[in-house]
């Protein structure tokens, strides 16, 4: 078994033993909320094993490093920035896709901009943000998320 | 809207993605077998790598779900919105930092805690980055991010993250300013 998923797990269990002791019902009913959630996430999870499972056995790394490897530089950061932004996953399951694009090819500031992007701007959330902060918030928090996404993306490519 | 119909609603929305999200399901698995009829000789190296990703992501997803759902009990939103409502200076650029990667739940959830807290006079700065913090610095979600990118990545991307944000943070705030006067 991975280390890390050894951890993962421990800080799980470790929190899970802290919750009961500090409050029985409310750690029994965080507990319950997280499996429900796992339970509505299970189907996008497989769905996402599935295109990840597709595209690493029919895409050719070359096409992906040629795309969002080194080589395509700025246009590669750029690419992976707009995928992230119009796409509607949990981050959580961002994480894999971005790890499995990495191994096949994909540059450390494309993976980084992908996260950045997906997490940050939200396109189909927009109508909510506009809602609940205003139009003049909304996009200007989303512009210049997307601007921060490829700046990150830059640093972290420069750092690593 | 009072927080029972709310929760309905939330509830109703989840119900209706879960529905989407299994016929997207239904639809993809259809076109593997397809794809897997005509091309089979790739069917081993679809499964194995299917196969890893899938164990990878059962590995962790429980422990991070349940610790979502921890912090969701046990960190109020309400606590949040005192704490960073009330607070001025350089500090509540921090506290902003800081609180957003405490709650859980996707961004769209946020949306109304900032919206409550510009009611509540707090600085245009901390609400942006409690937004920018809240979406890709929650704690728990860090957990998976350790998991599939490596410690390495992960400290890099977020050192990167904070050390961008704050600078930006300020710039929208003046020019949210500017453009708010007018």
């Amino acid at each position: 078994m991975n280390v890390t998923t050894i951890i993962v797990n421990g800080i799980a269990v470790a929190a899970i033993i802290a919750a009961l002791v500090k409050d029985r019902k409310k750690a029994a009913a965080g507990i319950k909320g997280g499996l429900v959630s796992l339970i509505f996430l299970a189907p996008l999870m497989l769905l996402i094993v599935i295109v990840i499972g597709l595209i690493m056995t029919f895409l050719p790394p070359s096409a992906i490093t040629a795309a969002v490897g080194d080589e395509a530089g700025i246009k590669g950061i750029l690419t992976s920035t707009a995928i992230g932004a119009v796409i509607h996953v949990p981050a959580i399951i961002g994480f894999p896709i971005a790890a499995s694009l990495l191994s096949a090819g994909a540059s450390v500031s494309a993976a980084a901009a992908f996260i950045t992007s997906l997490t940050m701007v939200g396109i189909v959330t927009l109508p909510i943000e506009i809602k609940e902060l205003g139009v003049r918030f909304a996009v200007i928090r989303n512009v210049s998320a997307l601007i921060l996404a490829v700046c990150i993306a830059l640093l972290v490519g420069v750092i690593l | 809207m009072n927080d029972n119909a709310k929760q309905e609603m939330m509830k109703k929305k989840k119900r209706r993605n879960l529905l989407r999200d299994s016929l997207l399901l239904a639809g993809g698995v259809i076109a593997v077998v397809i794809v897997l009829l005509v091309i089979p000789e790739k069917s081993g190296v679809f499964f194995a790598e299917s196969k890893q990703v899938l164990l990878e992501l059962a590995g962790v997803l429980p422990a991070v779900m349940i610790l979502m759902g921890l912090f969701n009990v046990f960190v109020s939103k309400e606590t949040v919105v005192k704490f960073l409502g009330s607070s001025a200076g350089i500090k509540s650029l921090f506290l902003g930092l800081a609180l957003g990667t405490l709650p859980t739940g996707p961004l769209y959830i946020a949306f109304p805690v900032a919206a409550s807290l510009r009611k509540k006079g707090a600085r245009t700065a901390s609400v942006l980055l409690f937004l920018f913090s809240w979406s890709c610095i929650k704690l728990p979600q860090e957990l998976a991010e350790l998991r599939f990118m490596g410690y390495e990545f992960m400290l890099v991307r977020l050192g990167a993250t904070i050390a961008l944000a704050v600078p930006a943070a300020l710039l929208m705030e003046k020019i949210l300013g500017k453009v708010e006067k007018r």
